[in-house]
């Protein structure tokens, strides 16, 4: 059995009184999608940079592909890829330029990197554009483009660091192909991300990063059933606040929760609670528009762990 | 996707310095908006300081001001002319991030501009010296002298980078970068720019003294007008000087940065 290929024991990192990780311990196997799922702040590029060697720790210790970040950069930096959060690219350069150049950088020779790159087109769909300045780009080419440059040595190790925060979903969807294809070739790949659906879809594991600290981790499937609850969504125009009432000690209920238009009644078990709301809310006299039911979500689950929703597109 | 059997390795220093020189030589002709005020201004100062002070400096015992004026011109041409402001770009795009990722040589990242800075800097030279020509300036020490004329010029464009790319390592910023071109007056002006150290008189005289662009002058203008050990030994020394002193500034900034994280 190989190595996990990411572990830290204790990993932390301070900007002055500022404590950005705390004490992480992490175990990522080889070969796994780890989702590292987080708010703005939270600690996510920063855990990114240090385990990227781009960031020293203050503390504790982090091995990736076999190799201490501190103490053997170098050989870290030879079996890792990255496309961190926004597409580090040179506008004044083609994208052919762009990764020729880290072909080089890399040590291939001019054989290999031509094939690499003739592989990469491929798989990133550039076409003709290869050869323009990626000042000419859209956000999605140059993202697709630092994909591409982040995998010209064939790494052991990716990290995507909020590769699809954005993007349209064509290209959101495209992005996720690829990260599926290239983990089915045996990549381990550490995803950062708040998009939930992202992490839902995409990680073996989630780890759910909380000022600085993990507050869970597991499967998303376990983490729904640990941590989520069911939810019955009741739709009563005009009636929301009676509505509120009417079932707030309705027994099996956790709680009850106006959301805009919708009210939502938090249950262990749904389908048990399903008809008993419907009646008291017609004992009320409340009109029911629409009465439904629905499973954990990872967002019921980070709600539960840290007491807030995550709220994509804010920069870090 | 087939994956093609790759084997990632370290480079080697020169091959990662010339890597980096080759990408910054493959920008500059994309950006001649960076060139252009290169070339503009020593031409311009140059018609502008013959046209102006020809005749007083005859009166101050400068026989040949055009050949005086060749030098001063070469220096505004080359100093300060450097790719600190890409570096701030990368800095702020995140490109230094990924190339940092690499296993790349640390320094190279800085000496690999500075390469690509002396080959710009030779080759703005060029058209200055060529003015010169058509002006009537003549080297006495010939074709050997004209080479280590412009070599003297470009070693001096090239020490002086070493303070912008300080300064774009230090702050990442654009705005910073730009203003370091105010290094540039007391340097260029403080000296023997426009008449003989003779002619000048009190304070500036003696700031003059201090000044190494002073010996860089007189240097390059020995080289004009013939062999002269006494006055070009201390011009070479004057830019080996500033180099040092710049290049330290610019690694040490550097591996501050790398030390806090890019």
């Amino acid at each position: 059995m190989s190595n996990p290929a990411i572990i830290t024991q204790g990993l932390g990192r301070d900007f002055d009184d500022n404590h950005a990780v705390i004490d992480v311990d992490l175990e990522v196997a080889t070969g796994e999608i780890y989702g590292f799922l987080g708010p703005n702040g939270a600690g996510k590029s920063t855990m990114v940079r240090m385990l990227c060697t781009l960031l020293a720790p203050s503390s504790g210790m982090a091995m990736v592909a076999d190799y201490d970040v501190v103490r053997n950069p170098g050989a870290v930096r030879l079996r890792i890829g990255a496309a961190l959060q926004s597409a580090a690219l040179d506008p004044m350069q083609s994208g052919r330029e762009i990764l020729l150049l880290q072909g080089r950088l890399y040590g291939l020779s001019r054989a290999a990197t031509s094939e690499r790159i003739e592989t990469l087109a491929t798989l990133i769909d550039l076409g003709e554009a290869l050869d323009d300045r990626i000042k000419t780009y859209s956000g999605g080419m140059k993202r697709r483009l630092d994909l591409a440059a982040s995998l010209i040595h064939t790494p052991k190790v990716l990290f995507l660091d909020e590769p699809t925060t954005g993007l349209d979903p064509v290209s959101r969807n495209r992005i996720w192909e690829e990260v599926r294809r290239l983990n089915d070739e045996g990549m381990t790949i550490f995803l950062t991300t708040q998009y939930l659906e992202e992490a839902d879809v995409l990680s073996d594991r989630v780890g759910i990063i909380s000022s600085g600290r993990i507050v869970a981790e597991d499967s998303p499937d376990t983490l729904k059933r640990r941590y989520g609850s069911d939810v019955i969504v009741a739709q009563t125009p005009g009636q929301e606040d009676d509505a509120v009432t009417a079932l707030r000690n309705l027994p099996g209920v956790e709680r009850v929760e106006r959301h805009s238009d919708d009210v939502m009644v938090v249950t262990p078990n749904a389908s048990k609670l399903l008809s008993p709301v419907a009646l008291a809310l017609q004992d009320a006299g409340i009109t029911v528009a629409n009465l439904a039911m629905r499973t954990p979500t990872l967002d019921d689950v980070f709600l539960e762990l840290t007491g807030g929703r995550l709220r994509p597109g804010e920069d870090e | 996707m087939t994956a093609s059997i790759v084997e990632p390795k370290a480079a080697g220093f020169f091959h990662d310095l010339l890597s980096v020189a080759g990408r910054a030589l493959r920008s500059i002709p994309r950006e001649p908006e960076v060139l252009a005020p290169a070339l503009f201004i020593p031409v311009f100062f140059y018609f502008i300081n013959v046209g102006a002070l020809e005749n007083v400096a005859k009166a101050s015992g400068v026989s040949d001001y055009r050949a005086f004026q060749l030098p001063v011109a070469i220096i505004f041409a080359v100093t300060g002319l450097s790719r600190a402001s890409a570096l701030v770009l990368d800095i702020q795009d995140g490109y230094l991030d990924r190339l940092l990722m690499t296993p790349i040589k640390r320094a190279t990242l800085l000496l690999g501009l500075m390469v690509a800075d002396f080959v710009l800097v030779f080759a703005v030279e060029v058209p200055v010296i060529g003015l010169g020509y058509l002006l009537g300036v003549r080297f006495e020490t010939g074709v050997l002298g004209i080479f280590v004329f412009l070599l003297m010029g470009a070693f001096w464009g090239l020490a002086f980078t070493g303070f912008p790319y300080a300064i774009a390592l230090k702050t990442g910023n654009p705005a910073a970068v730009n203003a370091s071109f105010i290094l540039f007056f007391p340097f260029a002006f403080m000296t023997t720019s426009f008449l003989p150290e003779e002619s000048l008189s009190g304070w500036l005289a003696t700031v003059a003294k201090l000044n190494p662009v002073t010996y860089l002058l007189e240097g390059m203008r020995s080289v004009i007008t013939g062999w002269d050990t006494s006055m070009l030994l201390p011009g070479i020394a004057s830019i080996a000087g500033v180099m040092i002193v710049s290049f330290s500034l610019a690694l040490l900034t550097l591996r501050g940065r790398l030390r806090r994280g890019a």
